[in-house]
């Protein structure tokens, strides 16, 4: 290539790809927007109060006065699904961000504690991935008794191995690059290279991750509500909804459908914003 | 005369809306090898691929005329060009490593296409397949059918992939950068091998980006650029008098025997980084190297990766450091950039320790030593365009005496406008030039290049090896310049060190080395080195 092509095969390279988004990515985006504002301003999209009881009410089944129709106690389940969406959100995101940060404490400890302390951490890891994630919660929740702060904490301490051995195998393959061995070359000192090349370069793909992870951190409080060892009744929580809606499957179906419903768009949206993100940020190498 | 072995007459390859190849025309005759020689992106890969019929997806392969030993190759279909690979047309890549099954032994992979293709009973395949490897020079075929590709060398992998195309005994091979990756020793028996294979009359057409390589083999040379051919004729009067301005630089890029300071790219003023007395006055080395030993432990034993080196690079010299794959230069570069610590021995900057010291101490001297890579991409953070790169380096230099982004980028012949780009989306050549400029932020005195320009395309190299040769003139740059190919250190040096196994065999001045080689090693490297030679 003589000196002139390099010139203009320079002014084309383009800094930064961009892609369009598509229409899956789009709708998953419009509900997380939806779910953000039911979490912020639930009374934005619903006027009925999740908790006013009224007899005459009970068991109707989706109307225009009751979207999604009402419950035993006549209460208007939207209301209660918008009212529910901070709750199991919260939980979503701050166990993810439990199991990120002691994640990114078991990675450090791992990749930057010398060997010993990295095989000492690697064999506690590999033990609580023995057991299913779940099993753990549970494990956390019989320990410290049931309840919504519980559940969060129980649901980020069995992710956290996960994020745990990303993180350090990040730091190891990134602490051996020749950019940080460059900037070493260069007589930066190991605080800079820690903040502005290792540090950024592992965390990147986590951020990632843990947006799929919020996905799977819903259900798994769902599921934990769902046991009773989460979100207490009456508190509307999608769990915890679908519980105390199980005994009328059969008559009243709008009772599990809805909450169920919620908690399966929220993991598909987060998913595919999650893996959107992936493709995006993966493609820069 | 006989019919020709290959006639291609008008090829046009075309993916889409880019045509890559573009009205090609050549002939193969039995016995006779025709070279294809361009840069990255000149076609003639695809031009290979084309006459397989593995152009690929989306492909639009036209051609007047495609006539395999008077069989018409235009009109074959998927299940003709399954008779034609491997019996007809044999193809050797380039890359030995990827090319061959990692988990089946090579008795089993070169069989493959006598299984296939012929009728041949296990124990005759096998007899075969033994025959083809001991044609080709594999050390003890017998035992080399049980070896997988992983248990062999470069060299002897190459050899394998060359027994795998002719098992067959086809008419044609195909050889795409046969010697590419290989040490020069194993480069030069490589194409002893394929120089005997014409010899028995098959017919090969061998794809390179290196006239040194092909001058040796080539009885036609075909240069192509840009998809279409810029000239072709006999090797000998194309060296001799190339009619293009094209292959004359091509020609001109080729650094063996090109006596040092002299600008392989025609047109370019010649600097010669003559030690002027302005930088050679200061007393004493700018680095010194004392007896450094490094052992690793391989598979439980104590591996002498470095033995007892010593040398020492001069204010404004260059000092070679040649040797092949595994004789230690790298290991040798990380010890003067003080990344390993040496387990005997020692490395002074300037006459004051520098190996030695504490991490911590060091670094406000590290700024005086530079480093390039044959990796360029690699040793940029993926997150940073060319200017935070640049800014990042800039930050190590001394206060009140840095050189803005522009001007570094103007120092290594760069357009501004690249700044805002990431390296990933340069090319080799535009990478290993910011990695220069990176090096020359914090104004060092010595840059350990490594390997710099292997990577790269001839002329490329000859661009950036020109570049080198600019700034250590402009600066007073002093190089410990690591290379595996001979010619360019060469080209490159004051002063030569030759690494085997560890140690340095010879040492002298680059004149003295490569013109009266001491050490029985330096000899044979020195006479393996490609050259253009005129074919006898």
């Amino acid at each position: 290539m003589s000196e002139l092509d390099l010139r203009t095969a320079a002014a084309s390279a383009a800094p930064v790809r961009r892609r369009r988004a598509s229409v899956g990515e789009m709708l998953a985006g419009l509900f997380v927007l939806f779910l953000l504002v039911a979490t912020v301003a639930p009374g934005a999209i619903s006027w009925i109060d999740p908790n006013a009881i009224s007899a005459r009410e009970a068991f109707q089944p989706p109307s225009l006065a009751h979207w999604f129709g009402t419950d035993e106690s006549g209460r208007d389940i939207y209301s209660r699904v918008v009212a529910g969406t901070s709750t199991s959100l919260l939980i979503g995101v701050s166990a993810t961000a439990i199991g990120l940060v002691l994640g990114l404490g078991l990675g450090v400890l791992a990749g930057f504690g010398g060997r010993a302390l990295d095989f000492t951490v690697n064999r506690v890891i590999e033990v609580l991935f023995a057991f299913p994630g779940l099993l753990l919660a549970l494990l956390v929740i019989v320990i410290a008794g049931p309840g919504p702060v519980t559940a969060t904490i129980a649901v980020g301490l069995s992710t956290a191995p996960g994020y745990g051995r990303i993180v350090r195998g990040q730091l190891v393959s990134i602490r051996s690059s020749g950019y940080v061995e460059s900037a070493r070359v260069l007589g930066h000192s190991p605080a800079r290279v820690l903040t502005r090349h290792i540090l950024p370069n592992a965390l990147a793909p986590l951020l990632v991750l843990a947006t799929l992870g919020i996905g799977q951190a819903v259900v798994w409080a769902a599921a934990l509500s769902y046991l009773g060892l989460g979100a207490q009744p009456p508190a509307a929580e999608w769990g915890a909804m679908l519980s105390a809606g199980r005994t009328y499957i059969g008559t009243a179906w709008w009772l599990t459908v809805f909450p169920g419903l919620m908690i399966v768009l929220t993991t598909i949206a987060t998913t595919v914003l999650g893996r959107s993100l992936t493709r995006r940020t993966g493609g820069t190498r | 005369m006989t019919a020709p072995l290959l006639e291609v007459t008008g090829l046009s390859v075309a993916f889409g809306d880019t045509t890559v190849v573009q009205d090609l025309t050549f002939t193969v005759e039995p016995g006779q090898c025709v070279a294809l020689v361009g840069e990255s992106g000149s076609g003639k890969s695809v031009t290979a691929r084309s006459l397989l019929g593995l152009a690929g997806r989306g492909s639009h392969i036209s051609a007047s005329r495609m006539q395999l030993s008077g069989r018409d190759l235009t009109t074959a279909s998927e299940r003709d060009w399954r008779r034609i690979r491997g019996p007809e047309i044999g193809l050797v890549l380039q890359d030995a490593l990827v090319s061959l099954d990692p988990l089946r032994p090579l008795g089993r992979e070169i069989g493959d296409s006598l299984r296939l293709h012929s009728t041949l009973s296990a124990t005759a395949v096998r007899a075969r397949v033994i025959e083809v490897l001991r044609q080709v020079g594999m050390p003890d075929p017998e035992r080399a059918l049980t070896l997988r590709s992983g248990e062999l060398s470069g060299g002897l992998r190459q050899r394998a992939l060359i027994a795998a195309a002719l098992a067959l005994d086809p008419p044609l091979v195909i050889a795409d950068e046969p010697t590419t990756a290989l040490d020069v020793t194993i480069q030069a028996r490589i194409l002893d091998l394929l120089t005997e294979v014409k010899s028995r009359g098959t017919g090969i057409l061998l794809i390179s980006h290196d006239l040194a390589v092909v001058s040796a083999i080539a009885d036609r040379v075909v240069v192509m650029k840009d998809g279409r051919i810029v000239e072709a004729g006999p090797t000998r009067a194309l060296l001799e008098s190339p009619r293009e301005e094209y292959t004359r630089r091509l020609i001109a890029a080729v650094p063996t025997d090109k006596p040092r300071g002299t600008p392989l790219v025609p047109g370019s003023t010649g600097v010669l980084p003559a030690r002027s007395s302005r930088w050679t006055d200061a007393v004493g080395p700018v680095l010194e190297a004392r007896s450094l030993v490094k052992t690793y432990s391989r598979a439980g034993d104590r591996f002498r990766a470095v033995n007892d080196v010593s040398f020492e690079v001069a204010r404004g010299e260059t000092l070679g450091l040649v040797g092949e794959s595994g004789s230690g230069k790298t290991t040798v570069a990380r010890l003067a950039l003080a990344l390993t610590r040496a387990d005997e021995g020692d490395v002074l900057l300037d006459g004051a320790p520098f190996s030695t010291m504490r991490e911590r101490d060091r670094r406000p001297l590290r700024s005086r030593i530079g480093a390039i890579y044959q990796d360029s991409l690699s040793s940029f953070d993926p997150r940073y365009s060319v200017r935070r790169i640049l800014t990042d380096a800039l930050d190590t230099a001394p206060v009140g005496d840095r050189s803005t982004v522009a001007e570094l980028l103007d120092a290594v012949g760069l357009p501004t406008g690249v700044a805002e780009s990431r390296p990933l989306f340069l090319s080799g050549g535009q990478r290993q030039r910011v990695s220069i400029a990176r090096a020359l932020a914090a104004r060092p005195e010595l840059i350990v290049c490594d390997e710099p320009v292997s990577a790269l395309d001839v002329t490329v190299q000859a661009q950036v090896l020109d570049l080198l040769n600019r700034l250590q003139a402009e600066r007073g740059l002093s190089y410990l310049f690591i290379s595996h190919d001979l010619g360019v250190v060469r080209h490159m040096s004051d002063r030569v060190a030759v690494m085997k196994d560890g140690r340095i065999v010879e040492t002298g001045t680059a004149t003295d080395v490569f013109t009266d080689p001491q050490h029985p090693y330096t000899a044979r490297l020195v006479s393996d080195a490609p050259r253009l030679t005129l074919p006898s």
